[in-house]
């Protein structure tokens, strides 16, 4: 049985991560590498010369590059080791669970682990001004496990009770607030911020979508060699 | 009563993997998005950031 969890996510979080780590160094790294030039300081915001928008950027670096597809294809394999939990169990209380069915799936996993977090902690360009990182990450797995609680209410609860529940839960870290810094220090423009986190979360949004297919496929297919 | 019990026992027998494959799952997110040791943390350091993690 264990087995039918692991392989399914090792299968479905490895093709992920691929995808991922590839559309992350096409789309989501020229945007960091691009606002590392004013975090380190090479490039100046509105100092004494005027800054072309569109600067050499370094190339590919096969370790920086490589260390982030193999930290990508691990992340997303994390992921698709909770999916396939969250699965399992409903499928006990009698959902379906496929490829197609895996879509909505990934859609909730991207609800839950990038878009809650973000609508108050939103994804940060290297070089930003931020609160200590540790109660960061306190107030990104509270908001995270508040939402897939939520979410799964939403999907499977029967009662007005438990959708009142799901709706307090997705609302209170964010009216709580998440930590914040004292003052802004950030160099980088808020252009380069900007796209940052719209494409850090388009990523994330088709990265969870296929993650969630892959994974109803594969625990599915598992499934037959019981 | 069999397929009440049959469906007890496959409940128990689905159980402890599923809580098993969530905290291997939680593991792998705080080991490659959280954990503040330099040198997982440079590198995954690009990772982080576009997943949205919170990094330093």
């Amino acid at each position: 049985m264990l087995s039918r969890f692991v392989t399914s996510a090792l299968f479905a979080g490895a093709a992920t991560g691929l995808i991922a780590g590839l559309l992350q160094f096409v789309f989501v790294q020229p945007v960091l590498l691009h606002a590392e030039l004013y975090e380190s300081g090479e490039l100046l915001h509105f100092g004494a010369e005027a800054v072309s928008a569109h600067p050499a950027l370094p190339g590919f670096d096969a370790v920086r590059d490589g260390l982030s597809l193999i930290f990508t294809m691990l992340t997303y394999t994390g992921y698709a080791l909770i999916g396939v939990a969250a699965m399992s169990l409903a499928e006990e209380r009698g959902a379906l669970i496929n490829a197609r069915s895996g879509l909505i799936w990934g859609v909730a996993g991207f609800v839950v682990f990038h878009l809650a977090p973000a609508f108050t902690l939103a994804p940060e360009v290297p070089g930003v001004a931020a609160a200590d990182v540790g109660a960061r990450q306190i107030w990104w797995f509270a908001t995270v496990g508040a939402a897939a609680v939520a979410l799964w209410l939403l999907a499977f609860g029967i009662s007005w009770i438990g959708w009142g529940v799901a709706v307090v839960l997705l609302l209170a870290p964010h009216l709580a607030g998440a930590p914040e810094p004292d003052r802004f220090i950030g160099t980088v423009p808020p252009e380069i911020a900007a796209l940052f986190a719209a494409r850090a979360l388009g990523v994330g949004f088709a990265a969870w979508v296929i993650l969630g297919s892959f994974a109803g496929y594969f625990w599915q297919r598992e499934a037959a060699h019981e | 009563m069999t397929t009440l019990t049959q469906s007890l026992s496959t409940t128990r027998t689905r159980l402890v993997p599923t809580v098993f494959a969530m905290m291997l799952g939680v593991a792998l997110i705080a080991l490659t998005g959280h954990v503040q040791a330099a040198a997982l943390h440079d590198a995954a350091h690009d990772v982080r950031h576009a997943t949205g993690f919170p990094c330093h």
